[in-house]
């Protein structure tokens, strides 16, 4: 029987048995980031120890960098300090650190691929959860801790239990007007939140192979939010072909090399899985949330569920999700008023993003009442998209153009909701207080349908609103 | 009496599947270089209103001032990796957290820290949860070794992950010493991949 590609990258890294029965994993990639990192170089100093490979940990900051004012020091003086423990940091060691106004600087998640740095069949690990959106290169990508960045500053290798791999097939052909994010909500929402616990999740299919590796990437990312530790899809000529010329990536003789090499890591047509989930991508609609988990979604046609219909602790967390929300059970979710629209992160970020969102709003115009912002996921795509003129389109038709970083996604940044404000959101996460105010309201969703939202004022149809026909 | 395969302390039982890291420490207490801090600001948004009032959260209540064994539901800790949600609780005072399943992340996170993470079917679950509200000031007994836990005189049983109960068994929970001595087998590993760093 063959292996499938997690395997194949496993025995590669793999260093040795541990004695409480975990494994020792090389990590080939390490990357870091202001929030969850520079603790780790206090560790290692508390131990007098040493980055074992700086050559292969690469540094960012995103999280707390304003996307108005990113001039020094920043306005927030916790922010100033924790952008200054990186660089000493990263001084210090010799570790190559992606400053802002490098061309380089942007979400660890957008700038890792960007670069060619992400590449197929390595291991990769950062300390941040969405480091599964790697993954789409057909490599090994692993959100962790902050005492393990420690261990792969220290050791470059992490302790592991291996994990179970399921192969999810998304079928068919989507809609016009689905889109990466809409497949990703909608298998969460098939296979809850904590459904992946235990799995690397395999995405295939028609619809993932059509894929272009920015709307791979979509998928990949949000693999966490359905509690898989990692998500992955095999590296094909679509792989290729977006790695070929990156900085990071060999030229000529090299980059021949490395794509026979990468296309070896492809999972073996008779491997293995623990599982295997087959979803009709034809029927997915776009999706949108409606709770407090990714999980909580819908799709735009759908009325809001009943918590009538569930039992117990189940249905009494649907009561208090839809009190968070103050949203109605049985209601459509489409005609929900929001207060601000925010196109960005590391789900959905990127060039193909902005251009898509520029397609459908050139000549309209964002609802008086609402806020909308859009907030390029890293300075290369800034710079693509100002090529394009995409900003000029934004800035048009209402929406703020602002400068790289994780921004309203998490709000450890000047961008936040204010009291119980609805934002629709192209971000990954709906939890409570997500976006900075502690009764702020999430509805996770497509660009596009962020777009479609931000012009009607409200929760709406993208295919409605920018009268988009079905091409088939 | 208290070492890593024996623990006893007080419940508190935190109602909720899916309660996500961003909910067990808001990110803005994520500014700060160093963990020391964070003890105050566990489920901060959940007990204290925006004008920093008490809303009454359970861990505020007198009874369970000083609990160290935390019960909650499915999937505790979930989303966000931020390693601050462990060290959060820990500083809180929490040493065992009690669930009927974990996120990945965090679990091991918690492994890590010292911080056993026991898995307890939904119906035992229950009553232990149930249990310690009616006897918030009775003792837990828990051995990982014999995976057996004892409160108000009833016996419980829960499993954990064979790598983590091993890690505690055997006093490792912390991994980077034997991840060190394998200096050389890194080594080789890194030789042998057929792609090198991309520093280059």
């Amino acid at each position: 029987m063959g292996k499938n590609l997690y395997q194949k990258v496993w025995d590669d890294h793999l260093v040795g048995p541990l004695e409480n029965g975990q494994y020792q994993i090389f990590m080939g990639l390490h990357l870091i980031h202001e929030v969850t990192s520079p603790q780790a170089f206090g560790m290692l100093k508390d131990k007098d120890l040493k980055v074992a490979y700086p050559g292969r940990t690469f540094a960012t900051v995103d999280h707390i960098i304003p996307t108005d004012d990113q001039s020094r020091p920043f306005s927030d003086p916790m922010a100033e300090r924790m952008m200054a423990v990186l660089s000493d940091a990263t001084e210090t060691h010799g570790i190559e650190f992606f400053q802002p106004n490098s061309g380089s600087q942007g979400i660890v998640h957008v700038v890792g691929p960007e670069l060619g740095l992400t590449q197929p069949g390595i291991t990769i690990c950062c300390g941040d959860s969405h480091t599964s959106t790697h993954g789409a290169f057909g490599c090994i990508a692993l959100g962790i801790g902050t005492s393990q960045v420690r261990d792969v500053l220290a050791s470059q290798t992490l302790a592991m239990d291996p994990l179970k791999v399921r192969r999810i097939e998304v079928t068919g052909t989507l809609s016009t007007g689905v889109t990466a994010k809409d497949v990703t909500l909608h298998i969460i929402r098939m296979l809850g939140v904590n459904g992946g616990v235990g799995y690397a999740y395999e995405y295939a299919g028609a619809v993932i192979e059509a894929m272009t590796m920015e709307a791979r990437m979509t998928v990949c990312n949000m693999s966490i939010e359905g509690g898989a530790r990692c998500g992955y899809i095999n590296p094909d000529e679509t792989t290729f072909a977006y790695l070929k010329g990156r900085e990071r990536v060999p030229s000529g003789a090299g980059f021949d090399a490395a794509k026979r090499r990468w296309a070896g890591y492809a999972s073996d047509p008779d491997a293995h899985y623990d599982d295997v989930v087959v979803i009709d991508g034809s029927a997915i609609e776009p999706t949108v949330t409606w709770g407090v988990t990714p999980a909580q979604a819908l799709g735009i046609g759908e009325r809001i569920p009943d918590p009538a219909a569930a039992e117990g602790l189940d249905q009494e967390l649907m009561s208090d999700a839809l009190r968070y929300m103050q949203l109605e059970a049985d209601a459509p979710i489409a005609g929900t008023k929001i207060d601000v629209a925010f196109i960005g992160s590391c789900t959905n970020g990127r060039l193909s993003d902005f251009q898509a969102v520029a397609d459908v709003i050139e000549g309209r115009q964002v609802a008086s009442s609402v806020r909308a912002i859009a907030v390029p996921g890293s300075e290369k795509v800034d710079q693509a998209a100002r090529a394009l003129g995409l900003h000029n389109i934004f800035t048009a038709a209402g929406f703020e153009w602002r400068k790289p970083g994780c921004s309203m996604c998490l709000a450890m940044n000047p961008d936040k909701l204010v009291g119980d404000e609805v934002c629709a959101s192209s971000s990954n996460r709906n939890f409570m207080g997500r976006q900075g105010s502690s009764t702020g309201r999430t509805i996770l969703m497509s660009p596009i349908m962020v777009a479609a939202a931000a012009i009607q004022g409200a929760v709406a149809d993208a295919r409605d609103v920018f009268q988009l026909e079905q091409t088939s | 009496m208290n070492d890593l395969v024996k623990r006893s302390g007080r419940g508190v039982y935190v109602q909720g599947n899916d309660i996500d890291t961003d909910r067990i420490i808001p990110a803005r207490f994520l500014k700060c270089v160093t963990f020391d801090e964070l003890g105050p600001a566990l489920f901060y948004d959940e007990r204290f209103d925006t004008q920093d009032v008490s809303k009454g959260h359970i861990l505020d209540a007198p009874v369970h001032q000083g609990a160290s064994i935390m019960i909650s539901d499915t999937n505790f800790g979930c989303g966000s990796s931020r390693e601050h949600a462990p060290q959060a609780l820990q500083k809180f005072g929490f040493e065992v957290i009690i669930a009927e399943s974990f996120a990945e992340i965090f679990h091991g996170n918690c492994t890590t820290l010292g911080m056993p993470c026991l898995i307890m079917e939904k119906t035992q679950r229950k009553a232990l949860a149930a249990l310690v509200g009616h006897h918030p000031d009775a003792e837990f007994l828990i051995d990982l070794q014999a995976q057996s836990l004892i409160f108000a005189n009833e016996q419980f049983s829960f499993t954990m992950k064979d790598s983590a109960r091993e890690a505690f068994l055997t006093g490792r929970f912390d991994p980077l010493d034997e991840l060190l001595v394998a200096k050389d087998a890194i080594q080789a590993v890194a030789a042998r991949l057929s792609y090198s760093d991309h520093s280059g």
